[in-house]
């Protein structure tokens, strides 16, 4: 005769007919229909020249006859060979000017406008704004004329009496001040950059804040590491990890400023890069040089995060 | 889940790339000469050109081709200008692609054609040289640089693999004017030479217009004064690397050019601030009448204007008066076959119209040294700065005097020549440092070899 079933076995019925509704959110199988036009371009432009890349890194390749695989060789370059270690050398000078002078001064700035209220404020940040809005290039073939002998620059040192401070060879072509001149160019071209972030953020703090830490008496020192520095601390993860990405990066000025000169004095690592793949035919020595510096950005990259994040952690 | 997915993809773009880079090679056979020259009437033929002009002799390139179409009617000319890197680059994977290039415009040297021929992308020339007598229009030194053996180990020696009628000298242009304000003549040896440098000095006025920024300027300048130290045939020896490390750059002529170059720097008798200064602005500014000399090659020409009166050119006089023309220089781009061009005969036909007296014509008032016997040069203008340079080219060729051009002796010389030189003008490193750094690449290259 028909039983009744028992209340857990019709449970087990409908758990078998009826799967558990699916959380919202969770990962279904079609989801990767979704991604697949996106991820085939992504792989194929993407995945697939770094996997060659990682691939003729390990070869003894002049780019037209067959290559020899010489494994790690290609990478020891970067603890004995001396052009590449001033490269690196070259890219630490480089990164004062391109992310710590900007994010000190860009801090500074901010903080005075937080306090000050400046009419036309958006004009200024639009001039400010412009040298990113402006290929590289283009602005760098600018800064040579900036640089040169009868240019701007010596027009006004010589014109104030500062005359025997300009280098005799030429701010790009002397051995002492050619780095530091790319390195002026980066900082006129990133300062803009850090002051609009800075400047978005500051906006963004409560001014409740402000009020609070004056009532306790705090002065402007003191209300900038209390108030300020605290609520700019995304900007600053961003502006950090963007700037130290584009210096590990510099390519387009030196190419235009200094072709990596005088001398060796301003090469850096992409600009061998470019050099060893399509001037000289050192291809595998190149691709080396493009995965350590892939690397070494990825570890900075991940370094910058983890750290701003602790600090985060009250 | 998601980093399976990544470490899937990872390997499978390791996998899909992983193979040897870099195609097994094939060295080509001389194709046998043609019966008769010209192009043959089997229909409709395109001929895919790869060049790397610009400027006016662009525009006479668009001209000759037009030509070249008109004589041979079945004949369509595709011409693709190409930057040199680029070319290099892309022609290995043109090759093996659809339309590939017929002829292509190559530098000389271990950098460029010797890779190419190593690689087996270019056609031995012999027997069209033989069909349509080039040999005989050039000198020997103009086929030795286009010249390797077929495993593109050797290199001015074996088969022929470009050829061109036309050339570049390096030599002194000189403001004619200035020097008689200065009361000066031309200088007949190299001490009159660095006597002039000396008085203009004195006299308040830039010796030599100079912009090193570019850094290629500073070959040029060490060259013309190595080229009255060393004996010609040392530099043609020393690029070609037949003697592997038997041959060195630390030899006393090349310390004594380096020592040269310091003190002139010292001295200033180049423009103040030329290591920050820029190559075309020193042409334009000495082509606007500053500076008493400028040390460069023929293609400044073009910029000073080949009826220009103003202006003279000499090769830089040698230390004996009287002695014969020595310059840097030689032959200008050559004109290759690809090995894979369907229309080899063609090609050549294509290659002795580019190489005519009748180009030549055209191309000598761009500034463009003719290098084949018989040059009428008829399109000169006397008095001219270009008749000038075209002079002074006629007498260093008929004298044997042409040295190629030294960066041309390893994959890398031109970034260490180049980098060096820069060093050296700016006293950073001695002469003797200068040689050795230099001696080491080449030694590096040398051994790499064998």
């Amino acid at each position: 005769m028909d039983a009744e079933p028992s209340v857990a076995s019709r449970a087990v019925a409908v758990g078998s007919r009826r799967r558990p509704e699916r959380l919202p959110g969770e990962a279904r199988r079609i989801g990767y229909l979704y991604i697949a036009p996106a991820f085939i371009l992504y792989a194929a432009f993407n995945l697939l020249p770094l996997g060659q890349g990682v691939n003729t890194s390990f070869y003894d390749w002049d780019g037209i006859t067959p290559g020899t695989w010489v494994g790690l060789h290609n990478y020891t370059g970067f603890f004995t060979d001396p052009a590449i270690r001033s490269g690196y050398v070259h890219v630490l000078i480089l990164m004062v000017f391109y992310a710590f002078l900007p994010i000190v001064l860009g801090l500074f700035l901010a903080a005075l406008l937080s306090r000050i209220r400046i009419r036309g404020l958006t004009f200024f940040r639009m001039l400010l704004f412009l040298p990113l809005v402006i290929t590289d290039v283009v602005t760098a073939v600018a800064w040579t004329w900036v640089y040169d002998t009868h240019g701007p620059l010596n027009t006004v040192m010589n014109a104030v009496g500062l005359g025997h401070f300009i280098p005799s060879q030429g701010w790009l072509g002397d051995f002492n001040t050619a780095l530091p001149a790319v390195g002026v160019f980066g900082l006129w071209g990133s300062f803009g950059f850090c002051l609009i972030l800075f400047l978005a953020g500051v906006m963004k703090i409560p001014a409740s804040l402000y009020e609070a830490a004056r009532v306790d008496g705090a002065n402007a020192v003191r209300e900038f590491f209390a108030v300020t520095l605290p609520g700019l601390r995304y900007e600053l993860q961003v502006v950090l990890v963007l700037s130290v990405i584009g210096t590990l990066d510099t390519f387009d000025e030196i190419y235009v400023l200094t072709y990596g000169g005088p001398g060796t004095a301003t090469t850096v690592p992409a600009y061998l890069v470019w050099r060893r793949a399509f001037q000289s035919g050192e291809v595998g020595s190149a691709a080396a040089l493009g995965i350590t510096l892939m690397l070494i950005i990825f570890a900075v990259t991940y370094a910058i995060n983890r750290l701003m994040e602790r600090g985060a952690e009250p | 889940m998601s980093a399976r997915i990544i470490r899937l993809t990872v390997l499978g773009a390791l996998i899909a790339a992983a193979c040897t880079p870099g195609t097994a090679t094939v060295q080509p056979s001389a194709p046998p000469a043609p019966a008769v020259t010209g192009v043959p009437d089997t229909g409709p033929i395109t001929l895919t050109i790869w060049d790397q002009e610009y400027g006016q002799v662009s525009r006479v390139w668009d001209r000759l081709n037009a030509e070249f179409e008109q004589r041979y009617p079945n004949v369509t000319v595709k011409r693709v200008k190409r930057d040199f890197n680029e070319l290099k680059t892309l022609l290995r994977l043109a090759i093996s692609g659809p339309n590939p290039p017929d002829v292509v415009e190559a530098n000389q040297g271990w950098p460029d054609m010797g890779q190419l021929v190593k690689a087996g992308l270019l056609l031995p020339l012999d027997n069209y040289a033989t069909a349509y007598g080039w040999n005989d229009r050039v000198s020997q030194n103009v086929l030795a640089v286009s010249s390797w053996t077929p495993d593109g180990k050797q290199f001015g020696t074996g088969n022929l693999y470009g050829y061109t009628t036309m050339g570049e000298i390096l030599g002194v242009y000189y403001n004619k004017q200035k020097l008689v304000d200065l009361g000066l003549g031309l200088p007949t040896t190299f001490d009159e030479f660095e006597h002039d440098l000396a008085v203009a000095k004195q006299a308040g006025e830039v010796p030599i217009m100079f912009g090193n920024n570019d850094a290629f300027p500073g070959i040029h300048e060490f060259a013309v004064i190595q080229d009255r130290m060393a004996p010609t045939s040392d530099n043609t020896d020393f690029i070609f690397g037949s003697q592997g490390t038997q041959l060195s750059f630390d030899t006393p002529a090349n310390l004594q050019a380096a020592a040269t170059l310091q003190n002139w720097a010292k001295a200033g008798y180049f423009t103040p601030g030329f290591g920050g200064g820029g190559y075309q602005d020193a042409v334009n500014n000495f082509a606007n009448g500053q500076g008493l000399f400028m040390i460069t090659g023929n293609w400044v020409v073009g910029d000073l204007g080949a009826d220009n009166r103003d202006f003279g050119f000499f090769v830089l006089p040698p230390k004996e008066a009287g002695a014969p023309p020595v310059s840097t220089g030689g032959a200008g781009y050559p004109l290759s076959i690809t090995a894979t061009s369907e229309h080899p005969d063609a090609a050549a036909a294509y290659i002795d119209w580019m190489t005519s007296d009748h180009a030549s014509d055209l191309l000598v008032p761009t500034g463009q040294i003719p290098l084949h016997t018989g040059a009428t040069a008829s399109t000169v203008e006397p008095g001219t700065v270009l008749a000038d340079v075209v002079a002074a080219a006629a007498a260093t060729t008929a004298s044997n005097g042409v040295v190629p051009y030294e960066d041309w002796a390893t994959p890398t010389f031109y970034d260490t020549l180049t980098a060096s030189i820069q060093e050296l003008m700016a006293d950073r490193i001695t002469p003797q440092e200068f040689v050795s750094k230099v001696q080491q690449d080449y030694a590096d290259f040398q051994s790499s070899r064998t």
